[in-house]
C-alpha cells in the first residue's frame, strides 16, 4: 500500500506539542471528543499529520486508524499542509449555474495544481468548497479570509496577482 | 449582566432594552438614529465591517457621538445588495454601499436629515417618495416569524432579545405549562420539521417524552449542519437572532425531559459559530442557561458541536454519530433516535427555522400558527432564493404561497429578458419544477407530489441557459462526492448513475441507457441506507420527468438545446451575417477557423475546442453555438 | 410471542427478533453479506433487503425488528430484483478474478450471484484495483475483492478490540485500510486472523506456504516431520462436506501420510510438555515469590498484543514457548540427537488453526538449535488446500495413528484447542503436585470451560485458594487486564487467548460462511469434539503420558531444569504501536 504520510517533513513545535497535549487532556473525557479535538488540532499545526493523529490517538487510547477514519472521512480535515494562500472555490448550486466550475478550472490551469494540492512553492493550494452562503455574490471564490464575488474567469489573473 | 431569577427582573431588562430598540422597532424618533449594517455572511463577505468602521470615522468627525447608534445586525434578506445600511427611524434603505458614500450619507442625512438618494436601493426611490424597505416588492408579501428579528436586533446583546419578548416563552412555559401542555400546544399548532422531510415537531417530541421510561438522560439537538447547496436560512436565523434558537431548545428540554442540548453547526459558518457562543455565554451569565432557570427546578445546558465538511451529518443519524465523535455515517432505523439517540439515550433532533418558530407558538397560541399556512402544512416557511434570479437573498412567506409569487413578485424575476425554465427545491434530495407548476401553493405534499421536495427550503431559479441533464449531472456529482460509502446503493449506485449522465452529456449514450439509469434510480430509492441515500436520486427523476425531451436530444441527437454540454456544441459561422472581417480567426487559440476577407469564414470543427472566444469577439454577432 | 405473517403465512416468533431472525424460525433463509451477529449489524449492503408492509422503502432485515401483525414478504419480485441489482452493483467495482481466487467454491458473494442470476457486466464504470498489501508475515490484504461489509473491521475493532483496520476515506473512495494506508507489517496487527475468517470474500487471506511444504517434502536431502495441532482436528473435515464438530484426527493423519510427510506426529504431545514447564513455572511463582497473576503464552497472538499493547504485564507472561514451538524445538534437539541426525536436515512443519503462527516462527527466541524451531506454518485452509489438491480423496481415508515416540498424548494436551483447556490442563497436573501427587484429585474443572468471553473460579487447593481466570478473544483480554490495572480484580494464573472460544476458532480454520456464524456456535461444536477425546483418553493428565516420562528421564532431567529452559522457554519484549 502506498504510505500516505506527507511528503513536506513535519515541522512541529514544542510549544505546538504542549498545547494540543493540554487540549487533548482537557477534553479527553468529554463525550465524542474526538472532533472538538481533531479541530482544535487542526488550528495550532494547520494540518493532521501523521505525527498529531499519533499524540491524538495515544493520549485519547484509541487507535490510530480509529483517528485516521474519522479525519479522511470529513472533507475540512486535511493530512497535508496549506497553502500560505488557502484558495477555495464554492461549487454551490448558486455559484455553479453562474459559471464557478469555469472559475476552478482556470485556476488550476494558473496555478498548475489539482483540486485539493499544494503549489510546489507552499504559496497557494487550491480547494473546492460546498456552499459558504454568500449566493448572493456568485460565483465565489475565497482566498483566506478574504471573498472576492460576482467574479468571471478573467477576473482569476488579477486575483492570484494580488498575492504574488 | 445580572442573573434573571423571576420575571420581574427579566421584564425590567425588557423595558429598558425596548427604549433601546423602540427606534427601529416601532420607528419612534427620539433624536437619535440607529444605523443597521448587515452583518451576515453575505454582507461581511462583501465589505459591511469595512462600513461599519467608515461609519464610526465619520461619525467621530462629524461630532454625532451619542447621536447615532450603529448596530451590526443579522441577514435582512437582500444578500444581491450587500453590504446593506438601514437608517431608522425613516428606515431608509441603503444598498451596495461602499466605504466612499460613507462620508457623504453621515453628513447629509445623518446629520443633516437629507437622505442620499442616489445611494438608495432604486426601488424604494419612486420620485421624491421614499419607501420604507417593508412596503417594497421583496418585503411586502413576506411575513417574517422566524425571522422576525433577523436585520432588527443585535445578536450580540442578549438585552435586544429579551425586549423582543425574549424568554417570555421559557418563562411561561417553566411556571404555568405541564410537559403534556407544551406538546399538545406544538402538536396543535401544526409545525412540521423545517430540515426537510415535514415530520411534526409535536410529535417527535411526544415520542422522545414518552417512549422510553425512566431514562437516566435525554437529549435535545438542533441541527444547524445546513449542507444544502443555496441554502442559507438557518445560517440566518444563527447570525441574526440566536437566542431564539437556545431558547426554544431549552424549551423542548422541559418538554421532553432533558437537561442538555448540543447545537451541531457547520464549520463553514463561522460568524454564526461567533455568534452562538456569544449568546450561549450570555445566556449561561443570565442563568437562562444552567442550573435552576427562573428558580425552578429545570436545568438546561448547551454544548456547540462543529461540524467538519460532510453533507450526510445533516442525515439525523449521521449527525448523531458524528456529535459521538464518530465518522458520520448514517445507522439503519429502528431504533428511533426517540428512543435511542445521541450517546444510545432518547434524543429529538429539529433544524434551527423549526426551532425558530417555537417562543412565537408558545407565546401567541397554537392557534395563531395554524391560521397561517394550508390544511397539512401550517406557519410559514423560508426559503433561500438563489441562481438566475433578480432578488438573491431570503424569503419568508406563509406556507401556500405559489412558486410564482415568490420568484416573479418577491423574487423580481430572470435577470436578463431570459425564460424562467426550472425551479430546484429540495437540493441535492429535491427536484426540478417546471414553468407548468408554477402556480401550485408551496407546502411539503404538494412538493412531493410534482416530485420534489421542501428540503431545507434552498431555491434555485434556472432559466433557458440552463441544460437539465447537466444540472441532473450537477447534483448528482455532489451526492457522489458527499455519500457517506456505507450502503452499496449510494455508494456505487449512485456513482453509476453520474457516470451515465456524464455519458449521457457526452452524447455516448444509447435509449436502452436511459431506461436502464431510470430503473437504477427506483432501485436506489427504494434501497439505499438513509434518507439522503434514498432521495438522491430525485434530481434526476424530476427531470426526466419534465424535461424528458432535453434527455432525448442528447441521446438521439447528440445536441444539448441550452448550449452548456461541451461535448455536444459546435461552434458555428451564420454566413449570413458574417463580414469576413477576419477577427475571429485571429483570435482563435487553435488556429481553427479560416477564409477569405470579405467573405463568410468558417471554423473547422476537428481542431474546434469550443472555448467560445471567437463568439464573445464577433462584432456582428454571426457566431453561434449550435 | 408476537404475529407475523411472512410471504402470506402466519408466525409466532419471540418478541425482539429481527426480520432475519423471525424468517429462520418460519424455515426461510433471507441472504445476508455484511451482518455478523453481536459484532457488525450495521445494515450497510442491503442484499438482505425485504418488504414490509406499509413501511416507505425496502427494510434490511437483518436489523429491522419484527413487531405484531407486521406482514413481510422476503421473496417478491421487487426484492428479488433489488437483490440482483445490489449484487450487480457490487460486481461492477470487483476484481472478478473468481476463477482461480482463493475463495473460490467458498466465496459468499459468488454463491449469491449464482443464486440470483446475475449479469455480471450489468453496470460499468470505474473499479479501481488497488495495490495488494503483502507485506505481514500472515496474510495479505487485496481491496480490489473487498466489497466493504466491514465484518472484518468488526472482526479486529470490536471482537478483538484492536481496531488497525477501519474505514478510510469516503464515498466510492471508502477503502478498509491501516492508517494512512501504512503496510499492515508496519501496524500493531497482532496477526490473529479473525478478520480473514469473517471475510465472506477473497480480499483478506492467508499466505499461502503449501508450496514450500511440497518443495521439501520433494527434497530427498531433508526428512520432514509435521505437528498438527489440537484444534485442527475440530475443523478440518468442514472442508470437505463434513458437519461442523467431525472429529477428523484419524483421517487427517491419513492424509498427512500420503503428503509424503516422513513423520506424522501431534502438537497434542508438545501441550503435555507445555503443561509440564508451565504449571511447574506456576508452582515456582507460587512458593518463590514470583511475579503474579502468572499468564499463560501458548497464542502467539495473545502474546503479540501484550507486548504492543500492555508491556507492563510482560513480566506476567509465562516464558515457555507455545505447543508449536516447543515442539520444534524438541524436534530439532532432542529427536535430531535421538536419530543421529544433523538438525538442519530435519524440516519442521506445522498445521494451525492459527495464522500469528506464521508469524510466531520468525520471532527471536524460537530457535534451540540455533535454527528455527519450526521451518514451515501452514493453517487448517491450507492443509485442506494441499489435500484436495494432491488428490487425497478425504472422506475415503482410513482413521490412521500418529508415529512414535511424538505422537502420544494426554487428554490434557488435546483441549489446548479450546478456551480454558490450558487452564484445566495446568490445574490437573498443579493440582496433583500441591495435593501431594494424589491420583484422586480432581480432573474436570469445567467451571473454565464454555465460550463465555471471560471465565472465573476460585479453587481452594491443599489449603490455599486459588484464584484464576479465563479470557478469549482480545477484547475480553482488554477488559481483564484493564479491571487488574484498576485493581478492581486480582487473580493467581490466567489464561488468554486472542480468538474468541480459544483455537477451534482461530483465525486459520476451515472459514464457516456467515449463514452459518450467526445461528450455529461453531467454536461450542468445535470444542465438543475436543472433551470427547479427552473423555475417552486413558491419561487425562500431561505428567502421564510415557513419553513425556521418558524425554524428561533421557533428556530435559526435571521440569524448569537448565536444559528445559534454554531449549523450551523464551522472552518478550515491549514493541511499538507504529513503526
Amino acid at each position: 500500500m502506498a504510505f500516505k504520510k506527507s511528503a513536506v517533513p513535519f515541522a512541529g513545535t514544542p510549544e505546538q506539542e504542549e498545547k494540543l497535549r493540554k487540549i487533548i487532556a482537557d477534553h479527553k473525557d468529554d463525550p465524542g471528543a474526538l472532533m472538538p479535538i481533531l479541530q482544535q488540532a487542526q488550528e495550532i499545526y494547520g494540518y493532521l499529520p501523521i505525527e498529531v493523529q499519533t499524540i491524538i490517538a495515544e493520549e485519547m487510547d484509541i487507535s490510530l486508524e480509529k483517528v485516521y477514519g474519522v479525519v479522511t472521512f470529513y472533507a475540512q480535515f486535511s493530512i497535508n499542509p496549506k497553502g500560505k494562500y488557502k484558495i477555495s472555490v464554492c461549487l454551490g448550486t448558486a455559484c455553479y449555474v453562474k459559471g464557478s466550475g469555469d472559475i476552478y478550472n482556470k485556476l488550476q490551469e494558473k496555478l498548475g495544481i489539482a483540486g485539493g494540492e499544494i503549489t510546489p512553492d507552499g504559496k497557494f493550494s487550491l480547494d473546492a468548497c460546498r456552499c459558504i452562503g454568500a449566493c448572493g455574490l456568485a460565483p465565489v471564490l475565497t482566498v483566506n479570509e478574504d471573498v472576492y464575488g460576482r467574479l468571471t474567469v478573467d477576473d482569476v489573473d488579477k486575483i492570484l496577482e494580488k498575492y504574488n | 449582566m445580572n442573573v434573571i431569577k423571576t420575571i420581574d427582573e427579566l421584564n425590567a431588562v425588557k423595558a429598558a432594552a425596548a427604549e433601546v430598540v423602540a427606534t427601529r422597532v416601532e420607528g419612534k424618533d427620539n433624536g437619535v438614529k440607529d444605523v443597521l449594517v448587515c452583518g451576515g455572511t453575505g454582507c461581511t463577505s462583501s465589505g459591511s465591517m469595512k462600513i461599519i468602521e467608515k461609519l464610526q470615522e465619520e461619525i467621530k468627525k462629524n461630532g454625532l457621538e451619542g447621536k447615532v447608534n450603529i448596530i451590526k445586525t443579522g441577514c435582512f434578506g437582500l444578500c444581491a445588495l450587500g453590504p446593506i445600511m438601514i437608517v431608522y427611524p425613516e428606515g431608509t434603505f441603503y444598498s451596495k454601499m461602499e466605504p466612499d458614500h460613507i462620508p457623504e450619507i453621515v453628513e447629509q442625512h445623518l446629520k443633516n436629515g437629507q437622505p442620499v438618494k442616489k445611494y438608495l436601493y432604486a426601488e424604494t426611490v419612486d420620485g421624491d417618495v421614499i419607501k420604507s424597505l417593508n412596503d417594497t416588492a421583496f418585503y411586502a408579501k413576506q411575513h417574517r416569524v422566524a425571522l422576525r428579528n433577523c436585520g432588527l436586533i443585535s445578536p450580540e446583546h442578549i438585552e435586544e432579545y429579551i425586549a423582543r419578548d425574549g424568554y417570555q416563552a421559557l418563562y411561561k412555559v417553566l411556571t404555568s405549562m405541564s410537559q403534556d401542555d407544551v406538546i399538545n400546544t406544538v402538536l396543535a399548532s401544526g409545525l412540521r420539521g423545517r430540515g426537510g422531510a415535514g415530520f411534526p415537531t409535536g410529535k417527535k417530541w411526544q415520542l422522545a417524552k414518552d417512549l422510553v421510561k425512566d431514562a437516566d438522560q435525554k437529549y435535545v439537538c438542533c441541527n444547524a449542519d445546513e449542507g444544502d447547496p443555496g441554502a442559507f436560512m438557518d445560517r440566518s436565523v444563527l447570525e441574526g437572532d440566536p437566542h431564539a434558537v437556545i431558547e426554544a431548545m431549552a424549551i423542548a428540554g422541559y418538554a421532553i425531559g432533558a437537561n442538555q442540548g448540543y447545537i451541531y453547526v457547520r464549520a463553514e459558518y463561522p460568524i454564526a459559530v461567533e455568534r452562538l457562543k456569544i449568546a450561549i455565554a450570555q445566556a449561561e451569565e443570565c442563568g437562562l442557561l444552567g442550573d435552576n432557570i427562573f428558580g425552578t427546578n429545570f436545568s438546561f445546558r448547551l454544548g456547540l458541536r462543529l461540524g467538519a465538511g460532510a453533507f450526510v451529518c445533516g442525515e439525523e443519524t449521521a449527525l448523531m454519530t458524528s456529535i459521538e465523535g464518530n465518522r458520520g455515517e448514517p445507522r439503519p432505523r429502528p431504533p428511533f433516535p426517540a428512543v435511542k439517540g445521541l450517546f444510545g439515550k432518547p434524543t429529538v433532533l429539529n433544524n434551527v427555522e423549526t426551532y425558530a418558530n417555537i417562543c412565537q407558538i408558545i407565546l401567541n397560541g397554537a392557534d395563531w400558527f395554524a391560521s397561517m399556512g394550508t390544511e397539512k402544512s401550517k406557519g410559514t416557511k423560508v426559503f433561500a432564493l438563489g441562481g438566475k434570479i433578480h432578488n438573491t437573498g431570503l424569503v419568508e412567506v406563509p406556507m401556500g404561497t405559489t412558486l410564482r409569487t415568490v420568484i416573479e413578485e418577491i423574487g423580481g424575476g430572470i435577470p436578463n429578458g431570459k425564460k424562467f425554465k426550472a425551479a430546484q427545491t429540495g437540493g441535492p434530495s429535491g427536484g426540478c419544477i417546471p414553468p407548468e407548476h408554477l402556480d401550485i401553493p408551496i407546502d411539503y405534499d404538494n412538493l412531493i407530489a410534482i416530485g420534489s421536495m421542501m428540503g431545507s427550503g434552498g431555491l434555485i431559479v434556472m432559466d433557458e441557459d440552463n441544460c437539465m441533464v447537466d444540472i441532473a449531472k450537477f447534483f448528482l456529482e455532489f451526492t457522489v462526492d458527499e455519500s457517506c460509502g456505507k450502503c452499496t446503493p449510494c455508494r456505487i449506485g449512485t456513482k453509476r448513475m453520474y457516470e451515465m449522465l456524464d455519458k449521457i452529456t457526452k452524447g455516448k449514450a444509447t435509449m436502452e441507457d436511459l431506461d436502464k439509469l431510470e430503473k437504477l434510480c427506483y432501485y436506489i430509492k427504494d434501497n439505499a441506507l438513509c434518507g439522503l441515500g434514498q432521495t438522491a436520486p430525485n434530481p434526476v427523476l424530476s427531470t426526466m420527468r419534465y424535461f424528458r425531451d432535453e434527455y432525448i436530444a442528447h441521446v438521439k441527437d447528440k445536441k444539448c438545446p441550452a448550449g452548456v454540454c461541451k461535448d455536444l456544441l459546435q461552434i458555428q459561422i451564420v454566413p449570413e451575417k458574417c463580414k469576413g472581417c477576419s477577427l475571429c480567426s485571429k483570435k482563435c487559440p487553435v488556429g481553427a477557423i479560416s477564409g477569405e476577407i470579405k467573405s463568410p469564414f468558417h471554423i473547422d470543427q476537428s481542431k474546434c475546442i469550443k472555448c467560445g472566444v471567437c463568439m464573445s469577439n464577433c462584432k456582428f454577432g454571426a457566431i453561434v453555438k449550435a | 410471542m408476537v404475529n407475523i405473517k411472512i410471504n402470506g403465512a402466519e408466525y409466532a416468533v419471540p418478541e425482539g427478533s429481527t426480520i432475519l431472525e423471525a424468517a429462520r424460525y418460519a424455515g426461510i433463509k433471507i441472504p445476508t453479506l455484511c451482518y455478523l451477529k453481536e459484532i457488525n449489524a450495521i445494515g450497510a449492503c442491503r442484499i438482505c433487503v425485504v418488504e414490509v408492509k406499509g413501511a416507505r422503502s425496502l427494510v434490511a432485515a437483518c436489523v429491522y425488528p419484527v413487531n405484531n401483525g407486521m406482514e413481510i414478504f422476503t421473496n417478491s419480485p421487487k426484492v428479488i430484483e433489488s437483490r440482483k441489482t445490489t449484487l450487480e452493483l457490487i460486481l461492477s467495482n470487483h476484481n472478478k478474478s473468481c476463477l482461480s481466487c482463493t475463495r473460490g467454491g467458498n466465496c459468499e458473494l459468488n454463491e449469491l450471484c449464482v443464486e440470483y442470476d446475475v449479469d455480471i457486466n450489468k453496470y460499468e464504470g470505474e473499479n479501481p484495483v488497488p495495490e495488494i498489501d503483502y507485506s505481514a508475515a500472515h496474510m495479505y490484504r487485496d481491496n480490489s475483492k473487498c466489497i466493504l461489509c466491514r465484518r472484518c473491521v468488526a472482526a479486529c475493532g470490536v471482537t478483538q478490540g484492536i481496531g488497525v483496520i477501519g474505514a478510510n476515506e469516503r464515498g466510492f473512495a471508502t477503502q478498509i485500510a491501516s492508517a494512512f494506508d501504512m503496510d499492515l507489517a508496519d501496524t500493531a496487527c497482532v496477526s490473529c486472523g479473525q478478520c480473514i475468517v469473517a471475510c465472506p470474500t477473497g480480499a483478506l487471506a492467508e499466505k499461502d506456504d503449501t508450496q514450500k511444504v511440497m518443495d521439501a517434502i520433494a527434497d530427498p536431502t531433508k526428512m520432514v516431520v509435521v505437528q498438527a495441532a489440537p484444534a485442527v482436528r475440530a475443523s478440518l473435515a468442514e472442508a470437505f462436506g463434513n458437519p461442523i464438530g467431525t472429529n477428523a484426527e484419524g483421517k487427517m493423519i491419513a492424509a498427512m501420510r500420503r503428503l509424503g510427510f516422513d513423520k506424522v506426529f501431534d502438537t497434542n504431545f508438545s501441550a503435555d510438555l507445555t503443561i509440564m514447564e508451565e504449571a511447574h513455572e506456576f508452582l515456582n511463582r507460587v512458593q518463590n515469590g514470583g511475579t503474579l497473576p502468572m499468564i499463560t503464552s501458548c497464542s502467539p497472538g495473545w502474546v503479540r498484543y501484550c507486548e504492543n499493547y500492555f508491556p507492563e504485564f510482560i513480566p506476567n507472561l509465562s516464558t515457555c514457548k507455545s505447543p508449536q514451538q516447543m515442539f520444534g524445538a524438541v524436534v530439532k534437539t532432542y529427536y535430531a540427537q535421538k536419530l543421529g541426525k544433523n538438525p538442519e536436515d530435519i524440516v519442521s512443519v506445522s498445521v494451525m488453526p492459527c495464522t500469528a503462527k506464521k508469524y510466531e516462527v520468525s520471532r527471536d527466541g524460537q530457535a534451540a538449535a540455533g535454527i528455527p524451531d519450526v521451518d514451515i506454518t501452514i493453517t487448517t485452509r491450507e492443509l485442506a488446500h494441499l489435500i484436495k489438491k494432491e488428490g487425497i480423496m478425504f472422506n475415503e481415508l482410513p482413521e490412521e495413528q500418529c508415529d512414535s515416540p511424538l505422537g502420544g498424548y494426554t487428554g490434557a494436551g488435546v483441549i489446548f484447542g479450546a478456551t480454558g483447556g490450558v487452564m484445566e490442563a495446568a490445574l490437573r497436573t498443579a493440582v496433583w503436585k500441591l495435593t501431594g501427587e494424589d491420583n484422586n484429585a480432581p480432573i474436570d474443572f469445567k467451571e473454565v470451560r464454555g465460550t463465555e468471553g471471560i471465565k472465573e473460579a476460585t479453587y481452594n487447593v491443599a489449603g490455599k485458594d486459588v484464584k484464576i481466570a479465563v479470557a478469549s478473544g482480545l477484547a475480553n483480554a482488554k477488559k481483564l487486564l484493564k479491571s487488574i490495572k484498576a485493581g478492581e480484580a486480582q487473580y493467581d494464573f490466567i489464561e488468554i487467548m486472542a480468538c474468541p472460544g480459544g483455537c477451534v476458532n482461530g483465525g486459520g480454520q476451515i472459514i464457516q460462511p456467515a449463514s452459518v456464524r450467526n445461528f450455529t456456535d461453531i467454536r461450542a461444536k468445535r470444542a465438543e469434539v475436543l472433551y470427547k477425546i479427552d473423555e475417552n483418553c486413558a491419561q487425562r493428565r500431561s505428567h502421564e503420558n510415557p513419553v513425556i516420562q521418558t524425554l524428561y528421564k533421557e533428556f530435559f532431567g526435571e521440569p524448569n531444569s537448565h536444559k528445559a529452559h534454554e531449549v523450551l522457554h523464551t522472552n518478550y519484549s515491549a514493541k511499538k504501536l507504529y513503526k
